[in-house]
């Protein structure tokens, strides 16, 4: 509608045009944000009172009772702290090795070059599947039920490396060229010239390493379902999550040893632990923004 | 055939001797790359060795080389199940809603935040739409199942405008289109970015000579932002239609429940069930492995269309 009356009045069009579209997207954030406010409002009420539902974008009744039982419930400290070792160590792990193997194949001289490129490019198209990887992690290589099984498993991933790849191809060639005069390696080139320049594009890389191994719960519950203290905070969530009907997961062993613990865990504990899983990445996220878009289009166009 | 294998073996040789050469001259790049080629071959190669067992009554402690042979039944019994084919039908409606609609929806966002003039507003919306794409699927999920909870804010909206109060979790019918919306609210903005960033290389003065030649915003958009963003739009459907056996699995595992089961259950959730909780490895890796073949050939068919029609390629 608004679409004709514009077209017949031209000069009007930047005018009506401009407030249509603020006004969309006003909407659009409010949207985006509602759900999130909303669990934290659930998050401050009292427990009973939330059951009634209705709880807008403020509390109703307020009460910061969820987050005293998590604070002295030992599991969530636990699930905190495998959470944090898990991101902190495949981040720094997966950043070195990942730059490390991108600086290496930005070298045109390289004579493994292509062979190595298409090895690992390949890898983003054609997956085994659930199956083969479940059986080499847990049976060939023995890792369920350990810790490294979060980390050993996570260490390389292509896009990110085409990410660092185009970003260092972009570096002026005479840095490492003056260094190979002044008679340094490429380990040392690559650690000492290449890797300081790199840091904007390794900031972006190591914010997507770290959310996806924070956001991680899949793992934990294929290798580790049994063993409580390898439990992480997503893993936890995944549990409270109060399913009405659970059976269509009833295949699942764990499942049905869970369906006891969700039926009795109050709508406000669950988005407690749904705000405190969620609170590193939201504080986190602002202050990286600039970094990652830039990232993510070096990869989108090349990758 | 002989005869010309045996012409190039010296030409092999000489080249062969230079490479080697080189190769150790290389030998600090070679530390820096091999180990990981060693690594990829293992987490990433290795495992498809284990397709083997779609073919095998697969028992893990008698391995691939000692499980029975048992030639095609798997493929048998599952194209026999009303659960795959289900599985199939729900996969690839799952992943059609959220490509159409995911893809339009993020363009449509680019074109608006690509019109607005202030800086300080665009990335502020920019700030607030990237933001769900970083919580994860858990807490998606946990937020949606508060939303549309019967007594949540959607329902109560309903009821405000006198309409009858829906059990969204709980009704079959309405479960792909509820995946589409929860996807499409975490990752719009997300997807919107590629697009943005290639509508602000579209050069200024293609606007300027549209608008001196009398076009208004609605026929910039149409003949200069579009045009501008087709061979990016092009190489991402490419890349989506590869991805079209994908639908995920985690919100369908998440959201799904025995009333929704025949529409939330997708490949990937199947092969969950019948191979880790019921021990099946055989059948499981079969469906996987269907999946993993259906999905290259989807890449490699939409690669050879988009070069027929003479656009831009993936590979």
């Amino acid at each position: 509608m608004t679409a004709i009356a514009n077209k017949r009045k031209k000069p009007h069009q930047d005018i009506v045009f401009p407030i249509v579209n603020t006004c969309i997207l006003v909407v659009l954030m409010f949207l985006t944000l509602y759900p999130v406010i909303n669990t934290v409002a659930i998050s401050f009420n009292d427990g009973t009172d939330a059951l009634r539902g209705g709880i807008g974008l403020w509390p109703r009744q307020f009460s910061l009772k969820a987050y005293q039982a998590l604070l002295t419930d030992e599991l969530i400290w636990s699930a905190f702290g495998i959470s944090v070792a898990r991101t902190v160590i495949t981040t720094v792990l997966n950043v070195i090795l990942t730059s490390m193997l991108a600086f290496a194949l930005s070298r045109r001289e390289y004579v493994l070059r292509g062979f190595i490129t298409i090895t690992m490019v390949l890898t983003m198209y054609v997956n085994a599947g659930l199956i083969p990887n479940y059986l080499l992690i847990s049976k060939t290589l023995n890792l369920s039920k350990t810790f490294w099984v979060y980390i050993i498993p996570t260490m390389f991933s292509c896009f990110n490396m085409i990410v660092i790849r185009t970003y260092i191809s972009g570096l002026p060639e005479a840095l490492a060229e003056s260094a190979r005069i002044d008679g340094a390696g490429d380990l040392r080139i690559f650690w000492q010239i290449i890797f300081p320049l790199c840091m904007p594009v390794l900031a972006t890389v190591a914010l997507f390493v770290a959310v996806g191994s924070w956001n991680q719960w899949f793992d934990t519950q294929l290798y580790n379902g049994s063993k409580k203290y390898l439990y992480t905070l997503q893993y936890l969530l995944k549990m409270k999550l109060a399913t009405t009907n659970q059976s269509a997961n009833a295949a699942n062993a764990t499942a049905d040893a869970l369906r006891t613990t969700t039926a009795t865990t109050p709508v406000t504990i669950r988005c407690a632990i749904t705000v405190v899983s969620a609170a590193p990445i939201l504080v986190v996220y602002p202050f990286l923004q600039r970094y990652f878009v830039t990232g993510m289009v070096l990869g989108g166009v090349k990758g | 055939m002989t005869g010309s294998a045996g012409h190039n073996v010296p030409a092999i040789k000489v080249k062969k001797k230079g490479f080697f050469r080189t190769l150790w001259g290389q030998k600090q790049l070679m530390l820096m790359s091999v180990p990981m080629l060693l690594y990829v071959f293992l987490f990433n190669y290795y495992p498809m060795w284990g397709w083997i067992a779609s073919f095998e009554d697969y028992k893990p402690k008698d391995g691939p080389l000692g499980s029975k042979w048992v030639g095609l039944q798997h493929f048998e019994w599952l194209f026999g199940r009303s659960e795959f084919l289900e599985g199939i039908r729900n996969t690839l409606a799952m992943s059609l809603i959220n490509l159409v609609f995911g893809t339009l929806a993020s363009i449509l966002l680019a074109i608006l935040l690509n019109e607005v003039r202030s800086k300080l507003f665009k990335r502020t919306v920019q700030t607030v739409t990237y933001l769900p794409h970083f919580l994860s699927m858990v807490i998606v999920v946990g937020m949606a199942q508060n939303i549309f909870a019967s007594t949540g804010p959607v329902n109560q909206l309903i009821k405000a405008l006198g309409g009858q109060e829906i059990f969204w979790l709980g009704e079959e019918k309405l479960f792909w289109w509820l995946v589409g919306v929860i996807n499409i609210w975490k990752e719009v903005g997300w997807n919107s970015i590629i697009y943005i960033s290639t509508m602000t290389s579209i050069d200024p003065t293609l606007y300027e000579a549209a608008s001196i030649d009398g076009a208004g915003r609605f026929q910039r958009i149409m003949n200069v932002t579009l045009p501008g963003i087709k061979s990016t739009f092009m190489v991402l459907l490419i890349m989506n239609i590869g991805h079209l056996m994908e639908a995920g699995f985690e919100i369908q595992y998440l959201m799904g429940n025995s009333q929704v089961e025949h529409y939330s259950r997708t490949i990937d959730v199947f092969v969950l069930e019948y191979g880790i909780s019921n021990n099946n490895f055989g059948r499981a890796t079969a469906a996987g492995m269907f999946k993993s073949i259906v999905a290259i050939i989807l890449l490699f068919s939409a690669n050879w269309v988009a070069k027929k029609l003479d656009e831009d390629t993936l590979i």
